[in-house]
This record gives structure tokens, sequence and C-alpha cells, in this order.
């Protein structure tokens, strides 16, 4: 471990990645502060330029402007009560609330440092926990992968928003795009209608471009939002004044947010978004003054800041160490990966424990940056308010066409991303979450992989599954996520008939 | 404007070189050169291609555009090399594949495709269990499977009918047994397969020496033999499967260069040449020795006899397995 640092050191204070890393935070922290533009999204449009540069550059480009366009959402929250990104919907209120009383300044204050706690807590759980878990599963065998799989595509469906039903319909679809290509096992090609572009699949990253950018896209034509202009915010430096104070009275909320946070980034499927949620609703169910919620409780934001910024460090345990996504990010992130030769696993940190390591220590910077780099955009921030969704809709289009074209340098890469992102908009504008389907085809050919192995291994029996101990406590949890939601059901639905 | 004996003495040799240039222009290389490669940016056969290509580069002074034309299981690439015109400005790396793709049915195309410039890499495929298997040489394991029931083991280490499958197969053939002694598992590459090995998931996989270099120096897994007909440099104590068991047998993945068929002979010729040259640079060996990548340039008609040796062996052993198409 220690030794890594040292090799990792000099992979990561060169003049190459400071000016990646600046410029990455730069576009992260505007494409946070433009309402309705994701940090997924702002992943999408870095994948054409990561082609470019080495492995380390490449991904410390993405984690960078993954944590600063998570924080930097709070700015539109706050200014025009519009969230930058969707993991500041959960606390909203409470910046708007701040912000008609006068304390723009405070609750900004609370957002950058809270974020910059909250992501370095995630950071240093990362740093230690990844190459710990990755030793253990070293012993993993297809039994193991299966069924942590099987537990990733479970909570997909039922941590997601919305409905469990919709959720599984959108995952079946992203289930049926997975099994597009040729069967790894048999070698036959299914659905190919005799293209050779999908033989090997349903290229992965042009569909997560797609499904993630085209929808976005579609609806700054459709919906034109008018974004209200801004007063400047004034002497940014002035946000820090008690800010210490209150940071340390709810230490307890801040250590909680961030644990829940990263927890809620390390199972598969559940983001920084889902993490800001609950740990706001965590927050408010053991606070004292539980009524101040939504209204400006300066304690809940502590709590939900640091939750989404630890999410987002959170996702990439499972993805580094198991190759399974912990989110959209880290979705993009793994076919990055896979790119560059780095294929996520176990065995990547015996191959290659410099440059994960050095991957890990640019979160820690990029965490630390968001205090100085977020007092700029705040400062900024009422010119980049004025910035048009419709002016930058070619441009991110561009991006798009040429992300997924670099891909395999074939068209069939647009192809796929317009269809799939026009279907993506259809769903979304019908209630069907989209992250499901994202993971249906991220993981779809994992689950089938390891089931047919075990299975092949075992002689075609199903016991075969059982034989080892730490399968069956997988299995386990599988269950658990499963009953869980039907337990609920039953019991609300008695509640109901008793009263 | 005054010409001066400088000035003048200058434009008779402009004038020379220009009147010289025609004749260069049959040479090779004529504007820039791109080099196809059928598998994806990241792999060994990519990385082998692009220091090639970058030291190409230097040598003959055009730029060489290394293309990654992936998909179809190698087919797209290897098809596009044999597509391009033959004018020596497209050159591409054909790998074993080319061997088993026609034999599987995915493609009509085979080694005729090409004109052979010069194989540059070969790796031995090796037999590996796992550190804590009670198998101390490769005689206990076939002794073990000779009393075996089918099916009882099971081995992995490529997808089916890839490099390493077929070396099992053909081991367990050489050695007088059917090729469904052991149940093949089949993974996506060699690294799952190794780590399934040391997970315990399987008993045996096959891959080659550089593959398994992070496993086996962690000690996880160990090499039985190696499926070559000498020991390599980069494991010289890990004996060939001839000389351990005395049945004849050696398969593992190779690397070559080739151009489309149709290429001019003199010019094909020039190509092996400075193909050759290029292989010589210390920048090369240095980055082949690092990654454990054998070394070798057998050009022209050796190559091509050995593409059709190649050819046949794995069409019998795929036969064998019951994968070839009718």
């Amino acid at each position: 471990m220690l030794t890594h640092i040292a090799d990792a050191l000099p992979l990561v204070l060169t003049w190459h990645m400071a000016a990646v890393i600046l410029a990455s935070s730069a576009f992260g922290l505007f494409v946070g502060a433009v309402p309705g533009l994701s940090a997924t999204m702002a992943t999408a449009m870095l994948v054409p330029i990561t082609f470019f540069m080495d492995p380390v550059p490449a991904i410390a480009a993405i984690v960078t402007t993954a944590a600063m366009a998570i924080f930097a959402s709070d700015i539109p929250a706050a200014l025009v009560r519009i969230p930058g990104t969707a993991a500041s919907a959960a606390y909203i209120g409470d910046l708007n609330a701040l912000m008609r009383k006068g304390q723009v300044t405070r609750a900004l204050g609370i957002s950058v440092t809270a974020s910059a706690i909250g992501g370095i807590f995630g950071s240093l759980v990362l740093m230690v926990a990844a190459p710990q878990l990755a030793i253990i599963s070293l012993n993993f065998t297809s039994d193991e992968y299966f069924f942590l799989a099987l537990l990733g595509l479970s909570a997909a469906v039922m941590l997601g928003t919305g409905s469990i039903l919709k959720s599984l319909m959108s995952l079946a679809f992203g289930l049926m795009i997975a099994s597009i290509g040729m069967d790894t096992t048999s070698g036959y090609p299914r659905y190919t209608f005799g293209m050779t572009s999908l033989l090997d699949g349903v290229a992965f990253v042009p569909a997560l471009i797609g499904m993630f950018a085209i929808p976005e896209l579609i609806r700054t034509f459709v919906n034109r939002d008018v974004v209200a202009p801004v007063a400047p915010v004034g002497n940014p430096l002035r946000m820090f004044t008690g800010v210490g104070r209150l940071l340390w009275r709810s230490k307890v909320n801040l250590l909680r947010g961030s644990g829940i946070g990263t927890i809620i980034g390390i199972l598969p499927g559940a983001g920084s978004d889902i993490g800001s949620w609950i740990s706001y609703a965590v927050s408010k169910r053991f606070s004292k003054t539980p009524e101040e919620y939504g209204k400006g409780s300066q304690t809940g934001l502590v709590e939900a800041c640091a939750a989404n910024n630890s999410a987002l460090s959170g996702a990439y345990v499972p993805a580094m160490v198991f190759g399974i996504p912990g989110d959209s990010i880290t979705a993009i992130v793994i076919g990055v990966l896979y790119v560059k030769g780095l294929n996520p696993g176990p065995m990547v940190f015996l191959t290659s424990g410099d440059m994960i390591m050095a991957i890990f220590l640019v979160f820690l910077i990029a965490n630390l940056l968001i205090v100085p780099l977020g007092l700029l955009a705040i400062a900024l921030s009422s010119q980049v308010l004025r910035v048009s969704k419709l002016t930058l809709a070619p441009l991110i289009l561009g991006f798009c066409i040429a992300g997924s074209y670099s891909i395999d340098s074939s068209a069939s890469g647009i192809v796929i991303m317009l269809v799939l992102g026009v279907f993506a908009y259809l769903m979304e504008e019908n209630g069907f979450p989209v992250a499901p389907a994202i993971l249906g085809i991220v993981m779809g050919l994992l689950v089938e992989r390891n089931f047919v192995t075990s299975l092949i291994k075992a002689d075609g029996s199903i016991l075969g599954f059982f034989d080892r101990p730490i399968a069956v406590g997988l299995a386990c949890l599988v269950l658990v996520v499963w009953i869980t939601p039907v337990v609920l059901w039953w019991n609300r639905r008695r509640a109901r008939v008793s009263a | 404007m005054k010409l001066t004996k400088r000035q003048i003495m200058g434009g008779l040799a402009l004038l020379a070189s220009s009147l010289a240039l025609p004749a260069t222009a049959q040479d090779w290389p004529d504007g820039r050169i791109t080099l196809i490669v059928p598998w994806g940016a990241g792999g060994g056969t990519d990385a082998t291609a692009r220091i090639i290509g970058t030291l190409l580069q230097e040598r003959v002074g055009v730029p060489v555009a290394v293309e990654n034309r992936t998909g179809g299981s190698g087919v797209i690439g290897h098809a596009a090399i044999a597509d391009a015109t033959p004018d020596g400005q497209t050159i591409g790396v054909a790998t074993l594949e080319i061997g088993t793709m026609h034999n599987l049915g995915l493609t009509e195309l085979d080694y005729t495709a090409y004109t052979p410039l010069g194989l540059y890499n070969s790796d031995p495929a090796a037999i590996f269990v796992n550190a804590r298997s009670d198998f101390a040489d490769i005689g206990g394991l076939l002794a073990a499977l000779e009393d075996a029931p089918d099916r009882q083991f099971k081995g992995s280490g490529s997808a089916q009918g890839g490099v390493n499958h077929l070396a099992l197969a053909g081991m367990l053939m050489a050695a007088g047994m059917p090729a469904e002694r052991v149940a093949w598992v089949p993974s996506e590459g060699a690294a799952p397969g190794l780590q399934d090995l040391a997970a315990g998931g399987v008993e045996v996989a096959t891959a080659s020496l550089p593959e398994a270099a992070a496993l086996m120096g962690a000690g996880l897994i160990r090499p039985l033999a190696v499926f070559a007909s000498e020991r390599l440099d980069i494991a010289p104590d890990v004996p060939t499967f001839n000389e351990a068991t005395g049945h004849d047998f050696a398969l593992g993945s190779w690397r070559g260069l080739v151009a489309p068929a149709g290429v001019a002979p003199e010019i094909a010729a020039q190509m092996t040449e400075v193909l050759g040259e290029v292989l010589q640079d210390p920048q090369y060996v240095s980055f082949m020795t690092e990654r454990g990548y054998a070394m070798q340039w057998t050009t022209g008609a050796d190559f091509e006899s050995f593409m059709m040796t190649s050819d046949a062996a794995l069409g019998d052993t795929l036969r064998a397995v019951g994968l070839a198409a009718q």
C-alpha cells in the first residue's frame, strides 16, 4: 500500500496533471453551475477528450469534473432555485430559504466546506478500503461475482426513486440491449441481424453518452427554460464567517452524512443524488428541530452536502474492485478504463497498483480544490448563470457525436447513441427511470457470463452456487433486498386495513 | 537578379534531386502509412503495434497512423487489412485468430488474403495450477487426468475456441486423451480465467506466461509446463511439455506484420527489410523484454508456411473439440 503511494506521487505531481486537474475543475464548475446540465453529462462529454490522454490523467479529468460539478450545482440551487444536478434537489428548499433570508453567502459557505469535507472522507475510505477489498476479492470465483452483480441489479431497482415496476421494466430493457451480440460463452451471435458491427454487442460508451446527454438536449429545445438574471454574490470571502463554529457544532451530522453518503455510493446502482436524499431524510428524522427542514435548516444542509460528495468517491469502490459501477458516472468510467487497458477488477490492483493509487490521490486533490476554486465559481456565478443552455446545445451535441464515433472509429456508434438517446427521452417523459436500464446494459453480460460459467463448473446443478460461504452470504443479501420492499408493502397494507 | 556560383550549384543540386524523385517514388513508402490493429487499444497486440508504428515513423520519415479496427472477434480488423489497396501504404497486424475465424465459420477470410511480411512475436501457451494444488509437475497432472472421468476437471483461460482452449485440448489429444476430458469454462480473455484459477473456481488454466505474470508474482498460481519446442528465456525453470512428458505438442498465440495480397514483390521485400531494421531498435527490444514478449523475425515464405501450418493445426483441434463449422 505505502509503496504504491510512493510510486503514485510522481504520476500525480506533474505539470501535465496540474493542467488537467485545473482545466477539468473549471469545466466541472461551469457545467455544474449551469442549471439542468448534470455531472454525468459532463463526464459523457469528456469521453472523446480522454482518448488522447494517458490512463491516469484521463480518469483524473473525470474524477475532478464530477466532484466540482456536484458541488457547483448548489450555486444555481441557492440563487435561482433550479438545482444544477439532481444531487442538490434534496435540500434546495433550505438553500433557497437561506437566500431569501439574505444569508446566501452563509448557505454557499456551508455547501463549499461540507462538500469538501464529505469528499475527503469518501476519498480516504476509498484509499483504505478498495485495496483491502481487492485482496479479498482475489478469492472470488464466478459464484461470488454472479451474486454481486445480481445484488447490484436488485439494488438499482429497489433503491431508485419512483415505482419499482417501472424500474424493473427499465432494467429489463437494459438487459435486452445487453444480450445483443456474440454470446460470450458459446460464441453464438444473438439479435445481430447479420450486422458485423453488432457482433461485439451494443457499444457501451455510445449507449451511455446517448442515454444521458440526448434527453437533456431534447428537453433544452422543448422546454426553453429562461433563467432569471441574478445579482452578484459579493465578496465570497465573507462566506466563511461563522461556518467553522457551525461545522464544529454539527460534527455529528457531518460525520453521519459522510458515512451514509459513502455507503450509498458503494452500493451498486445508487449514487450521489440518492445519497443526499437519504442522508437528508435521516438528518431530519434525528434532528431536534425537524420543523426547520426545508425552511433553511443549516444542519440538514451540512449533512446532505457532505453526503453527495462522499457518495461520489464511494461509488469507485465497487467500480475499481469488481468492475461493478456504483453510480452512472462510474458506469462511464468503467468503459474508459477498459479502453485504456486498465480492466477494473482485483487484478488491476496487482498489475497497476501505482496507477490506481494515483487515481485515488486525485480524489483527495480534487476535493481539497473545491474550497479555493469553489469560491471563484461563486464569485463568477452571476455571469455563468447568464449563459443560455440553448447556445451550449450544439456544442454538447458535437461532443456526443465525436465521443461515440471515437470509441471504435465507426459510424455505428453514432447511430447507437442517437437511437438510444431518443428512446431514453421517451422513457423519462413517461416516468421510467433511465438509471436501471444503464446498469442493465453495463452489468447484463456480467450477470449472464458468471451465471453460465458457474453452471458449467457445477455440471448444470443450481446447488453449485451455494458451495462457497461468501457466495451464500451474498445470496442472503440479495434475498434481503428482494424481500424488504414486499414486507414494507405488506405492513403498510395491513396498517391500512386495520385503520 | 545575379546568380552566384553557389546559387547555381544549389539550383543544380535541387534539379538533380528532383530528377531523382521519380526513381525513389517507386520506393516504399510513398506517403502516409496506415497500420491496422484488429484488437482493442490497450491490449498486448495494440501495445506492440504502437511501438512498431512509432519507430517506423522515425525510421522512414512519413506519418504512421495506428488504427484499431475492432469487433467481430477480430474479423473486422483482419478484413480491413485484406481489403486495403495492395500498394504497401496499408499494413496490419495479423494474429493467430486468422487461422481460427474461418474454421469457426465467422468469415471466409484466411491467411491467403495477405502478403506476409514477417512474424515478430509468438508467445507459447503454458499450463497453470493453483499454487496450493497437489500437482507437483505436469506428469502428476496428466496421471490424474488419465484416471479421471470426462468433465470432472474444469479448465479456463479463454473464450470457447480461443487459443488457450485449443492449447488445453491439443495437449489432451497429444497425451492420448479425448479433448472433453477437461470441461472448458469459457472466460473473456486470459485474465478472468487465471483469476478463477487463483480463487479455486477451476483446477487448471492455460495462458501465455506474460499474461500470467501478475498472479505468478503474487504467488497464487504456478506453471507446470510450457507448450514450446524449447524452454523460454523469461522462465528457464519451466520445462517444455515435450521434455517433461515425451509427447510432442506446441502452441501459442502469434503476431505478424502483413500487407494485403498482391503487393509487388520488390516493394514487399523492401518493406520487410525496413521493418526488420525497425525491430532491431533498442527501444523496441527493451519494450518487448520488459513486457515479457518473445521476439523473432521470420519473414516472407517462411512466415507464409508458418501460417499454413498454424492454420491446419488449429483446424484439426477445432474439429476435435467440435467447434469447427461444417
